[in-house]
């Protein structure tokens, strides 16, 4: 049972995608599992037979659960049997280890508190994750453990937004973004894969206009900054939730399927709302960036004749951000549509965007 | 306090010591919640009563209407009677007899439960005879996060509220933002999701719904648990929306049976969604009787968890 975010202690398996004796490969969807907060398939992440399914549908595990077992080879009875119980000896001292879950720090950012957490170990250039507008850092909780095999991996709390700062300035796009290299200064990174969704992906086009040498790739994820269309209507419907049924439906809009937005989901969003100073600091971000229902930056020449690997990630069913954003880019710029995703293709697609963002990273280093 | 000047806090010790030659701020009041006020923002907004309920809650209604937010302690619920013209009569009806002229931005903070070996005066879960009067607000927290964002609430609403803690829950830990935030009134909280039995759970009830769920789940009987956090303005949508999707309702109450909140709710779902039920409402709540002092029998006293999980089983024998 995977941890997806911070909060997650447990989770219930809907069904399995997989038959017991199946071939399956990296990436195959295996079982359906529902969260508090959300319903998103696990998949493989190794090739073999899956040899057995020991959840049944319907049935709550704790995080760290073996869920089934993937074999390859054919070992005997005995070696699975022997991975089972060295499995079982193994899951519970690392849940001794861990305390449960990472937790964030705040750093001082010029004066201001930003909200960081860190996963993940290894050598290689550091990434940093970027949330859009009303996101947080748990909004990554798919894809920052899955990225984190070989590098830490940052993600950060925007002004205005989770734990950091009620103070977003001027709310301007550059403003933010210099609040992101700031984050960067404040831990030391000099150079770093950057990963922003939506909003996010306008501030680390404005980081990549402002500092290319900071950059080693460049990971777009449905961004604002490469055209000036932008669901207006969206935005005020977000800002304007005060209760459950219309947060529900307001975030709906975010997602290719509406039921993957689940009660958890909602009071959190609506948690945020109700932080004193929260409010007024994304409706002073949502004027500045997109007065009119309109992006008021696009940064989209930054991207022509740009030295640094760059890709857009965009689900075909975003109706907030347009995906035709994405046409007619630089050739250097690879563009992937994501199937059976919205505006979040990182959660409704989780598997397929942490591939593409996992490779995308190590093509962008030398060996 | 730090961001309202005009936030007072009245009470029996919620200073402490004053006038006394005893140690400043060494109690903050009969359970220490306002302890280390007195020392941030002196005697002048922290201040000490006389033990007279009638005069200072009074004081505080009063106080209220000529524009400060009084926060007034009172040590246990029980006592409210020597005061009730104060609150049911004077801060109740200041808006309606003013024609919206003026307000009462007053808190009365209070404890109420069983289960401190307290005995029958000390003991009571009134909650109901201040959800029966219009023009109070009633808030009832049940969990950490809830307290502070209720309270917060409490304090900057317009009218009177009656903010009731539950003695027992003192000790509860749970996450809490170090900001401010609010918890808006008439929102009830889904403590957990479940297809099969609605249980309506108050106060301190709640941690034993929750835990009679949890027993019920390993037999596949899945119960949603919903804390309606404030009992005037009631959360009525959010029953509605959980008869619908259950068609069982369970009701754990600690207040007294007769015109309680358990008989407002039943009522109430009996008149707005009775074509949704698929069994009889049941509560479960303590006898018509006196908290008793013995400890065995207050514990009998009090709904325990064997009695929700009975309670569940038998409605949901009735179809399964």
């Amino acid at each position: 049972m995977p941890r997806w975010g911070m909060t997650m202690t447990e989770g219930t398996v809907v069904g399995w995608l997989a038959e017991a004796g199946a071939a399956v490969a990296p990436g195959d969807e295996l079982v359906e599992i529902e969260t508090t907060k959300v319903v998103n398939a696990l998949e493989a992440t190794a090739g073999g037979v899956l040899h057995c399914r020991l959840v049944d549908p319907g049935a709550t595990a704790p995080v760290g659960t073996l869920l089934g077992i993937i074999v390859e080879g054919g070992p005997s009875d005995a070696e699975i049997d022997a991975f089972v119980a060295r499995f079982a000896a193994t899951a519970a001292a690392e849940a001794d280890d861990a305390g449960g879950t990472p937790a964030p720090q705040r750093l001082d950012v010029g004066g201001r508190t930003v909200s960081v957490l860190a996963m993940g170990s290894g050598g290689a250039v550091p990434a940093l994750l970027v949330h859009g507008f009303g996101g947080a850092i748990d909004g990554w909780r798919f894809n920052q453990p899955a990225l984190a095999d070989e590098r830490v991996v940052w993600a950060l709390d925007l002004p205005g937004h989770g734990e950091s700062t009620t103070d977003a300035g001027d709310g301007s796009v550059a403003a933010l973004s210099q609040v992101v290299s700031g984050t960067l200064d404040a831990l030391g990174i000099g150079r770093a894969h950057l990963t922003g969704h939506s909003l996010g992906g306008a501030l680390a086009l404005a980081m990549l206009a402002a500092a290319p040498e900071r950059v080693a790739s460049l990971s777009l994820i449905a961004p604002c900054g490469l055209g000036a269309e932008i669901d207006g209507g969206f935005i005020e419907a977000f800002l304007a939730a005060e209760r459950r049924k219309a947060m529900k439906q307001a975030l709906s809009r975010l997602f290719a399927d509406p039921a993957a937005v689940r009660r958890q989901m909602v009071e959190d969003m609506l948690r945020q709302q109700r932080m004193d100073g929260g409010p007024e600091a994304r409706r002073t971000i949502a004027r500045a960036c997109f007065p009119g229902g309109r992006q008021r930056t696009v940064l989209r020449h930054t991207l022509t004749g740009a030295t640094v690997p760059v890709q857009v990630l965009w689900g075909r069913a975003d109706s907030i951000v347009p995906p035709a954003h994405a046409d007619g880019l630089p050739p250097a710029v690879a563009v992937h549509r994501v199937d059976g995703a919205g505006h979040m293709p990182h959660v409704e697609q989780a598997g397929a965007v942490n591939r593409r963002l996992l490779d995308f990273m190590r093509a962008a280093e030398p060996a | 306090m730090r961001r309202d000047p005009g936030i007072i806090v009245l009470g029996e010790d919620v200073a402490g010591g004053a006038g006394a030659s005893g140690e400043q701020d060494a109690w903050g009041g009969a359970f220490g919640v306002t302890k280390g006020l007195l020392g941030e923002f002196g005697p002048e907004r922290v201040r000490d009563t006389p033990i007279t309920e009638s005069a200072f809650v009074g004081a505080a209604a009063g106080a209220a209407m000529t524009g400060l937010r009084p926060v007034v302690e009172l040590m246990f619920v029980d006592f409210l009677g020597v005061c009730f013209d104060q609150i049911f009569n004077q801060a109740a009806k200041f808006r309606y007899m003013f024609g919206g002229k003026a307000v009462t931005p007053m808190v009365l903070r209070t404890t109420f439960g069983a289960g401190a070996r307290s005995a029958s005066q000390h003991s009571q879960a009134l909650y109901p005879l201040f959800t029966h009067i219009p023009g109070l607000k009633v808030v009832v927290p049940a969990t950490p996060y809830d307290a502070k964002g209720l309270l917060i609430q409490a304090i900057r609403d317009d009218d009177p509220v009656i903010f009731l803690e539950n003695k027992m829950l003192y000790d509860t830990t749970g996450e809490v933002p170090d900001r401010a935030y609010t918890v808006p009134f008439g929102e009830a909280a889904i403590a957990r999701e479940g297809e099969d039995v609605a249980v309506v759970a108050i106060g301190a009830m709640l941690d034993r719904a929750l835990e009679a769920a949890e027993r019920l789940a390993r037999d596949g009987i899945e119960c949603a648990v919903i804390d309606p956090r404030t009992t005037s303005p009631l959360d009525e949508d959010t029953l509605i929306e959980f008869v619908e999707e259950t068609g069982r309702l369970v009701i754990v109450d600690e207040s007294y049976p007769r015109c309680g909140m358990a008989a407002d709710i039943a009522a109430f779902v009996a008149e707005h969604a009775f074509d949704s039920l698929r069994a009889p409402v049941l509560k479960v709540t303590p006898p018509h009787s006196p908290v008793p002092y013995a400890p065995p029998l207050e514990a009998a006293y009090l709904p325990s968890v064997a009695r929700i999980e009975q309670a569940v089983r038998r409605i949901c024998g009735s179809d399964r």
